[in-house]
């Protein structure tokens, strides 16, 4: 029988929208059809059309430049919040998981606290502690992602622990943190990537919801996808378009990064029940 | 008995952690209940004055105690912006978020069941393939765009309800109702698509599982295999999934009342954040963790009655 690879086409997909977003995102930070601040007052709140693809806003300010900007600040937002988290996230769940003892209980029974917590709320409470701007947000939601990294992390490091190649090496006297960061690392870097994506997914999110609520990026710094829906959300009556090109940049560039998590072989969805029935079947035993 | 008590204990626990690291949070945001009332432009010796009377002076650890004190024997404390005691402020709100939150959930069971189902019967053909991609593209979908999206088409342009016209309950129920169906849908809609996919996975998982053959070979017909056999079995994680979903669709909801402009606990908390107005933000933190914590539990619990292989320690 013949036997035919399986194409991943959630990957495949995956990768094509969002390298297609990325791309369109780089080339915004380099060139824009229109400059995204300046304003044209023959063109209010114009529709779609020549010359401004996707029209204009309420101050003559052209849509798609605006939404090249926009989406590379979500994006920055988004990456530099993931960096702080899965870093934060695999050094603490790699070392609790590695060791094991009372910190890790503590810091687990911790993290259980947090992630249970709808994100959103703990991040409105965080962003009226530290105040608004990307950079402020990058932090808040950066520490806040750190706690379901450390989970993963951890739960891979711990199935590991007991794997032939690990018990060799820490017979042949390699040190803990070799084993750790050269030997066990590499080897849980598809589930890493697949929460990278995720994370990605839920930073676009939680950038979005924080700003359209006006807790996010202050207006006058740049545009920021979440800022634009609520700027569209102001003109609905006269300029509905508006909130279309910016509702759905953010749906392609969620839609890109859950498929490609997906492809990875994380379903986020059905991680989280089948984790918990793990967690019964061990209290079981 | 134990496993209950154990719960208990970690569930208060919980909460008494909670409402430490909000206290200790709003000690360190700028500004008071004294600035704000009065405004940035008010004297230092006015403001010094009104904390004096308002108790801010008093140390921190005597002012949480106080607080908890308080919060232990039901007194709620006293909203300063709102002028009204905490308890009955919270009493009007609290039911609108609630009545959001259950029409929300509703519709995600009675959206989600029967299109899981029909993927299922249908799996991998033409039909399941595309609906499952529209799927993809609706969980996609932040739910705040979704309430811009409906706000235009019913709002404005069918004028099925006046967008930011909220109409209370014991003013027209059927207004009410109405009016919530838009807000409750939008959060609806992706979580229902979260929950679609969960469930035709989980359906389709069981079609290679032996009871099904044997099912089959009895000459039972598809229709009797899929309702009566694979169905109970592929709910289990479902039912697990729903328990989340009722917490983000709690969460869902603080952001929804800013874009359909109702008065629930979602804008009170916004507010009331901004307003410093401690007694408020704990007690709807208090109430959302409850609510958190409780709904995880039952989950728990849930396994031992769909599964019974499965005893508590």
């Amino acid at each position: 029988m013949i036997h035919r690879r399986r194409v991943n086409t959630n990957l495949i997909a995956g990768c094509i929208i969002t390298g297609l977003t990325v791309f369109i995102i780089l080339v915004g930070y380099f060139w824009t059809p229109f400059d995204p601040a300046g304003m044209d007052a023959s063109a209010i709140n114009a529709a779609p059309g020549l010359p401004h693809l996707l029209g204009t806003d309420r101050f003559g300010r052209d849509t798609l430049s605006r939404i090249m900007q926009g989406a590379g600040a979500t994006l920055r937002i988004a990456f530099f919040a993931v960096c702080i988290g899965a870093f934060a996230g695999t050094l603490i769940g790699g070392l609790t998981g590695y060791f094991g003892g009372i910190l890790d209980e503590l810091i687990m029974r911790l993290s259980d606290a947090v992630t249970a917590f709808p994100s959103v709320l703990l991040a409105l409470v965080a962003v009226s502690i530290v105040g608004r701007g990307s950079d402020k947000l990058i932090l808040v939601l950066g520490v806040l992602f750190i706690p379901s990294f450390a989970r993963v992390v951890r739960g891979e490091f711990v199935k590991q622990q007991h794997r032939d190649y690990v018990k060799n090496a820490r017979l042949m006297g390699v040190k803990d943190a070799r084993i750790i960061f050269v030997h066990i690392l590499p080897n849980i870097s598809a589930v890493l990537l697949s929460s990278i994506a995720i994370g990605f997914n839920n930073a676009v999110l939680a950038e979005a919801s924080m700003s359209f609520l006006g807790l996010g990026v202050a207006p006058t710094e740049s545009a920021s996808l979440g800022i634009m829906l609520k700027e569209a959300e102001n003109s609905l009556m006269s300029a509905p378009w508006q909130a279309l090109s910016a509702g759905f940049s953010i749906a392609i560039l969620i839609l890109g990064f859950s498929l490609i998590s997906e492809g990875l072989g994380f379903n986020g969805i059905r991680s989280r029940t089948s984790k918990r029935r793990l967690r019964l079947n061990a209290e079981n035993a | 008995m134990l496993y209950v008590l154990k719960k208990l204990g970690v569930f208060l626990l919980t909460l008494f952690v909670i409402s430490i690291l909000v206290f200790i949070a709003f000690q360190i945001i700028p500004g008071d209940e004294a600035t704000n009332i009065l405004g940035a432009e008010a004297t230092p010796e006015r403001l010094e004055a009104l904390r004096e009377q308002l108790g801010l002076n008093e140390p921190p650890v005597t002012r949480y105690f106080n607080w908890l004190a308080g919060f232990v024997t039901g007194d709620l404390g006293f909203s300063r912006s709102y002028n009204m005691p905490v308890s009955e402020l919270l009493a009007g709100k609290l039911g609108i978020t609630a009545c959001l939150t259950a029409l929300s959930f509703v519709m995600v069971i009675l959206i989600s069941f029967p299109v899981g189902l029909l993927l299922a019967r249908f799996a991998h053909s033409v039909f399941d393939r595309v609906l499952m991609l529209i799927n993809q593209l609706v969980m996609s979908l932040p739910p705040f765009f979704i309430g811009i999206i409906f706000t235009y088409i019913f709002g404005l342009v069918f004028k099925l309800f006046t967008p930011g016209k909220f109409v209370p309950l014991n003013e027209d129920p059927l207004r009410f109702w109405g009016y919530l169906i838009f807000p409750a849908l939008a959060i609806a809609l992706p979580k229902s698509a979260m929950v679609v996919k969960l469930f035709r996975g989980s359906m389709v998982s069981q079609f290679g599982e032996d009871y099904v053959r044997t099912a089959f070979s009895r000459g039972n017909s598809r229709r009797r295999v899929l309702m009566h056999h694979v169905v109970r079995n592929a709910l289990i994680p479902v039912v697990t999934f729903l328990a989340f979903t009722l917490v983000d669709i709690v969460a869902g909801s603080i952001i929804i009342e800013q874009v359909f402009a109702i008065p629930g606990i979602g804008r009170l908390l916004l507010s009331s954040i901004s307003g410093r107005d401690l007694a408020v933000v704990q007690t709807i933190t208090m109430i959302i963790a409850a609510i958190v914590i409780a709904v995880n539990n039952l989950a728990d619990l849930s396994y031992k009655y769909i599964d019974p292989r499965v005893k508590f320690r």
